[in-house]
């Protein structure tokens, strides 16, 4: 197939979906034929395939992995869980104009971090800017000392578990192991509203239909060929002429503010945000969406994260005992026997049809005069 | 030591160099000057330090001792590798290293001389002038109907000339060019000897080889260098660096392996 039909194919799909997400399924819920549980569900997979595809363009298209982005997922989320926090107002446990917690700690005020984040369009701009700043110092420090391979996963996973024992404590005045919950109002709605929950479905959806065709034109830019060639041969990039750290840091800080605008889209669907969302096993779990969906892809790592938590969906209801089970299987299982995900299967179909008419077309040619 | 009247002339000098990797000495006290638009051909035994002295001029590693300058004196010590590169020396590796998951055409754009920042790639337009630069590319390194395919389709004598039209793509002042012909079929080896003598003159080549027979067909009437433990043993035109006793000893006269 040749590229220009490859991506009309695709123009198309991607339009079919998006009118699927932010236009049907919405219409769908207020009518009441998608129930408010349901789209609350997707909402959340949503975001969890934006993290998806922060993983995959490290991984997949730059050969970096990293287990380290539950961090930046979880950070954009409490970035806007600080501002949901404020917005509660004195409607909590005790009734004071501060967080419950901090009222739990002995705080009569509130701390000065906290201060600005009453307002949406700061508690914004930090969604961006500390996940980003975050990234951006820990790349470059990685990047110019050279680590990657292995040493780079098991330093984003340090990473990520140096910051849920950060939350963790109760002095880092972030609500500790409790974390943030019981969110009243976002932008003046009412987020246990329906209607809002709605609003917050359609922007997820907006917001995962933007990164991904901004990624799948980040991948035909020149600058995506070097993240490839970075992942297929450093050394001929970097003997090239081209300063590979610059293009690493370049990616890592995008696939940080990635995850972590999912995490922001995720804390008021959800309903809470603790430390137990940056711990490693977060981080890893995300990895086997990608592998499974098929990594090195755009449409993989969505594929996966969808397909991987509906299944965890059932299975932790069905077989609460046995989901981490079916999770292990299916990435050994993907690993072993379907390298490219999920994504691959119809090319395999297709070549296997292929072999099978050829097969059939040896095996009659002798009967042929 | 040079006078400035032939340093005018050189464009690679490599003066007392010594690396020592845990004790072992790779390169002692090497001296190595290459004129511009020279071809030099470097032979000499396994871990006679012929890589490691690529390594050194390119910023892989970094010298303990002694000085690396290109042109006048510009110190490659101080440098690393984008920035060596940049400068214009271009290295093909020992085994063809080119972007296995990327067409032939890609390939090659990735390597054209031009802006190599992370926001100038990210806008960039591939013009039509490049374009013709990588047909070019292409006819020269006979890969003109493979253009859409994934290089690491390519056999390999074909990733090795897609790696040196890689290098060309460059355009640089000095090309070091590990075993080129490591391979090939003779008839291949002999068209990348042409090629290379084609370029001589233009460009500053070294080219490392074990290939006698290519050797000679590439160095004509140029300067061999032999390395041998580190270091030069001996420097000379082809049948007189071969009639050397030392070298005999060595290298050429070890088994059959300069003999075919």
């Amino acid at each position: 197939m040749s590229a220009p039909t490859t991506r009309r194919i695709e123009f198309i799909a991607v339009a079919v979906i998006a009118t699927l997400l932010i236009v049907v399924f919405p219409l769908l819920n207020s009518a009441g034929v998608i129930s408010n549980f349901t789209l609350n569900l997707w909402g959340k997979y949503l975001c969890y395939a934006l993290l998806a595809i922060s993983v995959d363009l490290l991984w997949g298209y730059t050969g970096l992995l990293s287990l380290g982005q539950a961090l930046f997922f979880s950070l954009g989320g409490y970035m806007l869980g600080m501002h949901l926090m404020r917005m509660i107002g004195d409607l909590g446990q005790y009734h004071k104009p501060i967080p419950d917690f901090l009222i739990f700690l002995g705080w009569t005020e509130l701390p000065t971090f906290w201060k600005p984040f009453s307002s949406f369009p700061f508690a914004a701009a930090m969604v961006i800017l500390l996940p980003g700043l975050v990234a951006l110092v820990f790349g470059f420090l990685a990047f110019r000392s050279r680590i990657k391979g292995v040493y780079f996963s098991i330093l984003t996973q340090a990473l990520t578990y140096g910051g849920s024992l950060m939350f963790f404590r109760n002095d880092m005045l972030m609500g500790g192991n409790n974390g943030f919950t019981d969110y009243k109002f976002l932008l003046g709605a009412d987020v246990r509203d329906a209607s809002t929950q709605r609003a917050l479905f359609i922007a997820t959806a907006v917001t995962l239909v933007l990164v991904y065709l901004g990624c799948s034109w980040l991948s035909r830019t020149k600058l995506g060929l070097i993240q490839r060639a970075i992942r297929d041969g450093e050394n001929r990039v970097l003997f090239s002429g081209y300063a590979a750290a610059g293009f690493k840091l370049f990616i890592f800080v995008l696939a940080a503010l990635i995850a972590s605008v999912g995490g922001a889209l995720y804390v008021p669907q959800v309903g809470i945000i603790n430390p137990s969302e940056m711990t490693p096993d977060k981080s890893l779990e995300a990895v086997v969406w990608v592998a499974v969906g098929g990594r090195g892809t755009l449409v993989g790592p969505v594929v996966g994260a969808i397909v991987v938590n509906a299944l965890k969906s059932w299975a932790t209801r069905a077989y609460p005992d046995l989901w981490l089970f079916f999770l292990g299987g299916m990435f050994v299982i993907v690993v072993l026997f379907l390298p490219g995900g999920i994504v691959s299967i119809p090319d395999r179909i297709k070549m296997w049809w292929a072999r099978r008419a050829d097969a059939n077309a040896a095996t009659s040619a002798p009967v042929a005069p | 030591m040079t006078t400035d009247q032939e340093k005018t002339n050189l464009i690679l000098t490599v003066e007392g160099v010594t690396k020592t990797f845990d004790g072992f000495k790779a390169i002692t006290n090497l001296n190595f000057y290459l004129d511009r638009g020279e071809l030099r051909t470097v032979i000499g035994p396994n871990g006679a330090g012929k890589s490691t002295f690529f390594d050194l001029i390119t910023g892989r590693t970094k010298p303990d001792t002694g000085k690396i300058e290109f042109g006048w004196d510009t110190d490659l010590t101080a440098l690393n590798e984008y920035e060596i590169n940049r400068l214009g020396i271009g290295r093909k590796f020992q085994t063809p290293s080119v972007y296995s998951e990327h067409s032939v055409w890609e390939n090659l754009l990735l390597s054209l001389k031009g802006p190599r920042g992370v926001f100038s790639t990210l806008f960039h337009r591939t013009s039509t002038e490049q374009c013709d630069r990588i047909d070019e590319l292409l006819t020269l390194i006979r890969l003109d109907a493979k253009r859409d395919w994934l290089a690491g389709q390519l056999a390999h004598g074909e990733k090795q000339w897609l790696e040196i039209g890689m290098l060309l793509a460059q355009d640089p002042q000095v090309l070091l060019v590990d075993e080129p012909a490591a391979g090939m079929t003779d008839d291949e080896t002999h068209r990348t000897g042409e090629l290379l003598l084609s370029l001589a003159g233009k460009h500053s080549i070294v080219v490392v080889e074990h290939d006698m027979a290519f050797v000679k067909q590439i160095a004509r009437d140029g300067k061999v260098t032999v390395l041998h433990q580190g270091t030069v043993l001996c420097e000379g035109k082809f049948d007189d660096v071969q009639a050397d006793t030392r070298v005999r000893e060595v290298y050429l006269g070890r088994g059959q392996h300069g003999t075919r």
